[in-house]
């Protein structure tokens, strides 16, 4: 089976990589990019923990064949604190709130809240439950990933 | 990587898309978004040796005004249509049905035309296409044809679409008058697949009887789904005289094949199904009344 050219533009840096055209984003990023932040749980898109920013919308990075994200920009969890490694508003509010435990969804949370935020810097309790109706967390209870939104929301 | 492997082709053009379609025959699944059809893939429910890519296709993208309807492209994602104003006020039961339509990560890639192609009998746009009576174009190399909504389901995640045929774009009736339109639907969480569903869309006439109605049901049949018997009951009927709970009993009556899993038996499904039609039917209602 053929294997297709992508140049893809992940956290800013242009990759031009040979792949096979069923190699999904998620494993692009994490094996051929070494950015292991993206975790896989489902891999067939029930979870979110692979969620990433794809032209700056929120996508499940396990439902995206590499070569669908040819000439396309990737931002991944590792490009959300800055450089020096300073948090972002959602970061710090989610360490803030106990809006995680073990850690596996929580980049897929991040990256979802990020855009979510970015699209709703206001919303309602409801609109915040339907927006991370997309991600599971299997420790939590979700009550401190509410109240991380809410601080988030509140302090941007 | 889960997938079996397969070729790709990103084809330049529709035309192009087709002419290769009709080469490759049944081995060749054509990818929009992709939300439906790689985690079937991956799954490995589904095996394909070609996937002919049209994600890029600009002339199947977009939202227009054309013959009276509103044209939607097949790869139009369904975050532009929850998003559009021109479909919130041409089509309001499609804006509505749109956040149900998976979470708005999935909406963000998924595409309209790919959820209608892909004719899952649970997904809420099949059912906002045979309710609102819409029709869809299918590209061959023979040319293009139109079908019906109505005759555009056939079995489960089956279509009337021929190996070589491509869905290019679904064009909504725009419905004007004194009209209501809505959806329910119970999930066990937000934007996961109903358990059961109606969308509504109904005209009133000057005397407040039915005009016309079309209801779709969802998740309760291995097709998308209208309840033809329930339309034909209201139609020509006062508004204020029909037994809502009479109307969704007879919605599920014929039903011959409501899917039953550990999330409910057909039994429970096709009474929640029952008063879905109700509740949208009372909300639908309730808005063409007050317009």
């Amino acid at each position: 089976m053929g294997e297709v050219e992508v140049q893809v533009i992940v956290n800013g840096a242009a990759r031009s990589a040979v792949v096979e055209p069923r190699l999904t984003l998620a494993d692009f990023l994490r094996e051929r990019c070494a950015l292991t932040g993206t975790h896989l749980g489902c891999e067939h898109g029930v979870c979110g923990a692979c969620t990433v920013l794809l032209d700056g919308a929120a996508v499940r990075s396990c439902l995206v064949l590499t070569v669908q994200a040819d000439g396309r920009a990737v931002t991944t969890i590792e490009a959300v604190a800055s450089p020096e490694g300073e948090l972002s508003v959602v970061q710090e509010a989610f360490r803030d709130c106990h809006g995680l435990q073990c850690g596996f969804c929580t980049p897929g949370f991040v990256m979802s809240v990020t855009a979510f935020l970015r699209d709703n810097p206001d919303p309602t309790d409801d609109e915040i439950r339907q927006g991370l109706s997309g991600n599971l967390c299997r420790c939590t209870g979700y009550q401190g990933i509410l109240a991380a939104v809410r601080q988030a929301a509140a302090s941007t | 990587m889960k997938p079996a492997a397969f070729e790709y082709h990103r084809p330049a053009s529709a035309a192009e898309s087709v002419v290769l379609l009709a080469e490759l025959g049944d081995e060749a699944k054509v990818l929009s978004g992709g939300q439906s059809l790689i985690p079937m893939l991956s799954l490995r429910l589904a095996v394909f040796e070609h996937l002919v890519d049209i994600g890029r296709l600009d002339e199947l993208e977009g939202i227009e005004h054309r013959d009276g309807g509103l044209w939607i492209g097949a790869t139009t994602t369904e975050a532009a249509v929850e998003h559009s104003h021109e479909v919130a006020s041409s089509v309001p039961l499609l804006a509505r049905a749109t956040p149900f339509v998976g979470h708005f990560q999935i909406r963000n890639q998924g595409t309209l035309g790919g959820s209608v192609a892909h004719a899952d009998p649970a997904a809420e746009y099949p059912a906002v296409a045979l309710a609102l009576g819409a029709t869809i174009d299918a590209l061959s190399p023979r040319g293009v044809r139109t079908i019906a909504a109505e005759e555009f389901f056939t079995g489960l995640w089956d279509t009337a679409l021929a190996s070589d045929e491509l869905l290019t774009g679904v064009t909504f009736p725009v419905w004007s008058g004194r009209c209501g339109f809505a959806i329910q639907e119970v999930a066990r969480r937000h934007g996961d697949f109903a358990i059961a569903g109606a969308v509504v869309a109904v005209e009133l006439d000057a005397d407040d009887r039915v005009r016309r109605c079309g209801i779709g049901l969802i998740g309760l049949g291995s097709t998308p789904l209208r309840a033809a018997a329930a339309e034909a009951a209201a139609t020509g009927t006062s508004a204020a005289d029909i037994d809502v709970a009479e109307l969704g009993r007879v919605a599920v009556a014929d039903l011959t094949a409501v899917p039953s899993d550990l999330h409910g038996s057909s039994a429970y499904r096709a009474r929640v199904g029952a008063t879905m039609v109700e509740r949208a039917w009372t909300q639908a209602i309730e808005e063409a009344l007050g317009g």
